[in-house]
């Protein structure tokens, strides 16, 4: 699983953030920072789904 | 209220007013109605007004700058004269680009990570608040308005907090909050001095002799390449944080207890599972959100087959959003463990509820707090329940039953 980040979508709900602390962080304005780099780790796709499923604006999709 | 005079509204397609008292009381089933048939209702009143219900319209025109601006974010029959990019509360009434300046100067305060420094602040005031309501039920009052005894004064109290501003200014913040958002079509002359114009000017010019650490100060402070902010500037943005910083959260509150006043099944869940609370706070931000946004058109433009005339207001009506069928599965249930949930309670697009991570963890905090220390209460007469009308719906009174 792939996880992509669209930084130009991103308004700073902060959703993904509260849902998926181990994929995301915030910079000191709000907006998220995505921390992984390829591969998401099975324990974490669920995390994953979820910031994805709950971003107000689109800006997280996920490659299965 | 303002409502005794406003005329009846013959259909909800062609004549609709967001202010009318039947709005207040049904608002949910006029959306319903509206997205079958209309979707995008329209009204004469205002001097013309758009009424958008389906999640996808709202979206659109939130995130359209170019056709509408933020200038006027509260619909009344007067157009403001507070000319853009700045308007008179910034960054909520600034368009691009000044508004991605005026936004960046607040967003550090505002930040997971900044208002996490304010938890104890708002847990510290909910409890004090509830220490004492406890004492009332005990000594045998057996009706509680939560409302007024609890939802209200805890983003009021934080907030103060975060302006340095005297927390005994709480009903002063009340009043200025109603004159702006409920009566703001009969704006009655007041004295200067009564006026959040006179309160915010004298404060911010004593601040300037006396700098902080708050809020106030910061602002004071900051500048927009190398110039300090206007006056205006410094007086709009922080009439911004009291006036939609306050009544928005303590309305989520208020409704949120109000749920769980009627729903047993959802007390009994919040206390003995943690890990949904969560789910269910972003529940309640869905399913009762308090904020309706405005726009005024800037230049004529064709949403979904209407034609939006320059001048015109379109609401922005996010919790119709929140309910939109098309949007959410099951979007008239309240769901407490949703964990599929793309609420826009905070909105969409660049204006972003700024406060939105303040409001969050108040409504958090509010709800631990008072669910841990009153599990069993219900509503002491539902039909006594009031609730605002105009853009910022929430229980304005909030009679309860706490069992002793």
């Amino acid at each position: 699983m792939k996880i992509n980040y669209d930084r130009s979508a991103c308004q700073g709900h902060n959703r993904c953030y509260m849902l998926a602390p181990e994929l995301f962080d915030t910079d000191d304005e709000g907006y998220a920072i995505l921390l992984v780099n390829g591969d998401v780790p099975a324990e974490l796709h669920e995390k994953a789904r979820l910031a994805a499923d709950n971003c107000p604006e689109f800006a997280i999709t996920i490659e299965d | 209220m303002t409502d005794l005079h406003r005329d009846p509204v013959a259909n909800w397609e062609t004549d609709f007013d967001h202010q009318h008292p039947d709005y207040a009381a049904a608002a949910p089933a006029i959306w319903a109605d509206l997205r079958e048939q209309c979707p995008i209702a329209h009204s004469d009143r205002y001097g013309g007004a758009w009424l958008p219900t389906r999640h996808e319209d709202i979206a659109a025109i939130s995130k359209d700058t170019e056709h509408f601006t933020s200038n006027g974010v509260v619909v009344t029959e007067f157009r403001p004269d507070i000319p853009a990019p700045m308007g008179y509360a910034p960054p909520i009434t600034s368009d691009p680009p000044f508004h991605a300046i005026a936004r960046g100067i607040l967003l550090k305060f505002f930040s997971p990570k900044a208002i996490d420094g304010w938890e104890h602040v708002a847990r510290r005031t909910c409890r004090e608040l509830i220490a004492d309501i406890k004492v009332r039920v005990a000594n045998g009052e057996t009706m509680i308005d939560a409302a007024g005894s609890y939802s209200q004064h805890i983003p009021a109290g934080v907030m103060a907090d975060m302006l340095a501003l005297p927390r005994e200014d709480g009903d002063k913040f009340r009043q200025f909050i109603h004159n702006i958002m409920e009566d703001a079509d009969n704006p009655i002359e007041k004295p200067y001095e009564e006026t959040i114009e006179y309160y915010l000017d004298t404060n911010i010019a004593a601040r300037r002799l006396d700098l902080g650490d708050d809020l106030i100060s910061y602002l004071c402070q900051a500048d927009i390449e190398g110039m300090a902010l206007l006056d205006e500037h410094v007086r709009g943005t922080i009439a911004l944080l009291i006036i939609a910083g306050i009544d928005t959260t303590w309305s989520a509150i208020g409704a949120s207890i109000w749920h769980l006043a009627q729903s047993p099944e959802d007390r009994q869940r919040w206390l003995s599972d943690p890990a949904v609370r969560p789910f269910a706070i972003e529940e309640f931000l869905r399913f009762y959100a308090p904020v309706t946004m405005a726009r005024l058109v800037a230049e004529d433009v064709e949403v979904s087959g209407c034609p939006m005339k320059q001048g015109e207001w379109t609401l922005l009506p996010f919790p119709a959003a929140n309910r939109d069928p098309e949007a959410f599965d099951r979007a008239d249930e309240f769901v407490i463990n949703r964990e599929r949930n793309r609420h826009s309670a905070f909105g969409l697009g660049i204006h972003r509820c700024v406060g939105s991570n303040l409001a969050r963890m108040e409504l958090r905090v509010a709800l631990e707090e008072w669910m841990d220390a009153f599990g069993d209460f219900e509503l002491a007469d539902p039909e006594s329940v009031t609730w605002s009308t105009g853009q910022v719906r929430g229980p304005r009174s909030l009679p309860l039953h706490i069992p002793a």
